[in-house]
């Protein structure tokens, strides 16, 4: 294998990954506010399905991208609205929504299964996709790859580095504090959780016009689980979970290239491969065997590897919050 | 707060979900250009039209009932069982490797066939649980990982070591022997003694959780896991036990999709059961008295909806979409709490502090 096969392997990674960060970036956002949209699996699916059909229809991809969008934003309000306002348990309402949004993608989509629609165009940086070896990696693909990198280098910025950032993080901390500060936490947690779910539907579109073109019925079925996956991997920072989803992508390409390389073991073992890998990284990253581990080793590289290793949710994960002024009404 | 829904308003609510769920799927209808009162009609049809339909009913119900049964103490816990799915798929594996591989007296077989489902569900189930408990891996995640593994195991199984001599059609296994089956009512898929079975089940899970000291510490771990630990009450080990507990119920009734709704092993053995069964214990608000009759009521939508997609050729997924929509009112406007989860505590700001 010469360096341009490998480039071009790496490449293709990158492109595959993408719909998965913006995802990713989409529920790290909601879950640091402190809000879990479980339903990525339906939203992403509905907006696959509507995306590619709006896109389809107007002829235009960005409009494509925007009805998916709008559809990932209805169902994040649907669950910010249940668990804030009604104070409903947001994993059910999640739950249902993946169930909803998968068999309403199955119906309003049947008439438009395996049929060529609109495609994102490729679009080459000019000059910087000359560099050797990055250009290709990074700077010559759709406009929906560099969408993914520019969205998780500004939500690393607006999380960590700008005041709203910290005050959105408070608030999936510790809600009482960000209260206590001024902070409207519930109208954060709607902002949020809509901004989020718009991501996750724009994640579904970039499959159902670039990444995996055309729909057809469970057309990204389970991948909205992975991404919730990672999303833990990833420590709930965008950095991380951009991270991990490229790992996903390479495990992939391994899988793939390796039943090339063995064609006697049987398609359906490689299919494991993800599920397994989910189990594997989630007993990595949160069980307390790998605490363990780190124990023993040196005491200086102690911190470090626990950084690396280890993840801790946001306190407030989940958890309502209500005021004294609503307690009375 | 728990138990005290379902009463007078929260009817009005169910009302109002039955509506709006009927209303959103006959727009849906509307704007496929078909009519909703034929759309319905079909289902109707399709669900009660003759005694062969409602048999039919009938069967689709029991793995639905047997595994909501399950469920019920996996939510009295506290517990996401979204590994149900494959737990039923796990028990219908280990069904049909008794059929096909050991020879023995019917009555014989078929015990051995559920024991063995049950075992394999339990044992799904049970890793679940581990990895929650030892591992700290949230149940959803490790159920659902664990639910694609068994049904990508059912797709290895199907296409490699057990299929058909006449070449891997990827659809099935051969027919089991007609001795490995269960004793089915006339020439229809309902097998009677399944429905007996499953009908104990709900009875036995009321009787535990209403008069038993083990019921009673389900329901404080799922109140409050840390009191209930403080009070004696082992945690990871009525945790484990609810989920293997749920996990054998389910793989009975992956045993029963196998023996008498097949008579082998399918690539969509199970097709959704187990998350259906969610919505019905979800829908319920964990009052097993009531799961067996939203369970047949949702069994009626799907299997009405196959004839509504026969006689119109509209996707049949629009039952799915009905009974979704019913659950989703209920959940959100109706006066229930379904389950005591983590987000379910709330934080209040004291004024004077």
């Amino acid at each position: 294998m010469n360096e341009t096969e490998i480039v071009k392997i790496l490449s293709s990674i990158v492109l595959q990954s993408t719909p998965l960060i913006i995802a990713v970036c989409g529920e790290t956002i909601s879950e640091r506010v402190g809000v879990v949209n479980l339903s990525l699996d339906g939203t992403m699916l509905l907006s696959a399905m509507t995306g590619f059909v709006a896109g389809l229809l107007s002829g235009n991809v960005w409009i494509g991208f925007l009805a998916a969008a709008l559809v990932g934003a209805l169902f994040a309000w649907i669950i910010a609205f249940g668990s804030i306002r009604l104070r409903k348990d947001q994993f059910a309402v999640g739950f249902v929504l993946t169930l909803l949004g998968d068999e309403l993608s199955a119906f309003l989509g049947q008439n438009y299964t395996r049929i060529p629609g609109e495609s994102v165009r490729h679009l080459g940086i000019p000059f910087l996709k000359d560099i050797p070896i990055l250009g290709p990696l990074f700077f010559d693909h759709d406009p929906v790859v560099y969408f993914a990198f520019l969205l998780v280098g500004v939500t690393w910025w607006w999380l960590f580095r700008t005041q709203p950032g910290l005050c959105l993080r408070s608030v999936g901390e510790r809600p009482e504090s960000g209260f206590a500060r001024g902070v409207d936490v519930n109208r954060l947690r709607y902002v949020y959780t809509l901004i989020g779910g718009a991501l996750v539907g724009i994640a579904g579109a970039a499959y159902s016009l670039d990444i995996k073109l055309g729909w057809s019925e469970g057309h990204t079925r389970g991948l909205g689980w992975i991404a919730l996956a990672i999303v833990i991997f990833g420590g709930w920072s965008p950095m991380r979970g951009a991270i991990g989803s490229l790992l996903f992508g390479a495990s992939k390409a391994l899988a793939a290239a390796l039943q090339r390389r063995f064609p006697e073991v049987s398609v359906v073992a490689f299919n494991a491969t993800p599920w397994l890998l989910m189990i594997a990284v989630l007993l990595l990253v949160s069980s307390d065997v790998t605490e363990r581990l780190v124990m023993i080793m040196p005491r200086r590289v102690q911190p470090r590897l626990r950084r690396l290793l280890r993840v801790r949710p946001p306190a407030a994960l989940g958890v309502a919050f209500s005021t004294p002024e609503s307690q009375r009404e | 707060m728990r138990w005290s829904g379902w009463r007078s308003t929260n009817w009005l609510i169910v009302l109002i979900a039955i509506i709006a769920s009927l209303l959103v799927t006959s727009v849906l209808l509307i704007i496929f250009g078909a009519s909703p009162i034929e759309g319905f009609e079909a289902m109707l049809l399709g669900a009660f039209g003759d005694s062969t339909k409602v048999l039919s009913v009938t069967a689709f119900w029991v793995p639905l009932a047997l595994a909501a049964a399950g469920l019920i103490l996996t939510f009295t816990t506290g517990l996401w069982n979204i590994g149900v799915e494959g737990q039923i798929v796990m028990g219908a594996i280990a069904a049909s490797w008794v059929a096909l591989k050991i020879d023995a007296p019917r009555p014989m077989l078929i015990i051995l066939e559920l024991l063995l489902a049950m075992a394999a569900g339990a044992l799904w189930a049970g890793i679940t649980g581990l990895l929650k408990t030892r591992g700290k891996v949230h149940e959803i995640f490790g159920g659902l990982a664990l639910n694609n593994l068994a049904i990508i195991l059912t797709n290895y199984l199907i296409s490699g070591p057990w299929q058909p001599p006449e070449g891997g059609t990827f659809r099935g296994t051969e027919p089991f022997p007609a001795n490995a089956l269960l004793p089915l009512y006339q020439d229809s898929r309902l097998s009677p003694l399944s429905v007996g079975i499953a009908l104990v089940v709900v009875v036995l899970i009321y009787l535990v959780l209403r008069g038993t000291k083990w019921g009673l510490r389900l329901k404080a771990l799922g109140k409050n896991q840390r009191s209930a630990f403080i009070m004696g009450v082992s945690s990871e080990r009525e945790l484990i036990l609810s989920m293997m507990i749920c996990g054998a119920l389910a793989g009975l009734g992956g045993s029963v999709r196998v023996l008498s709704w097949f008579d082998s092993l399918r690539q969509s053995i199970s097709g959704g059961i187990g998350y259906l069964a969610l919505l019905v214990v979800m829908l319920s608000a964990t009052r097993i008295l009531l799961t067996p009759f939203i369970a047949y009521f949702f069994s009626a939508v799907l299997n009405g909806s196959i004839t509504l997609q026969l006689r119109t050729q509209l996707h049949s997924s629009l039952g799915g979409i009905l009974t979704g929509v019913m659950v989703l009112f209920v959940l959100l406007f109706g006066g229930v709490r379904p389950m005591k989860l983590p987000s379910q505590k709330t934080v209040e700001v004291e004024e004077n502090e």
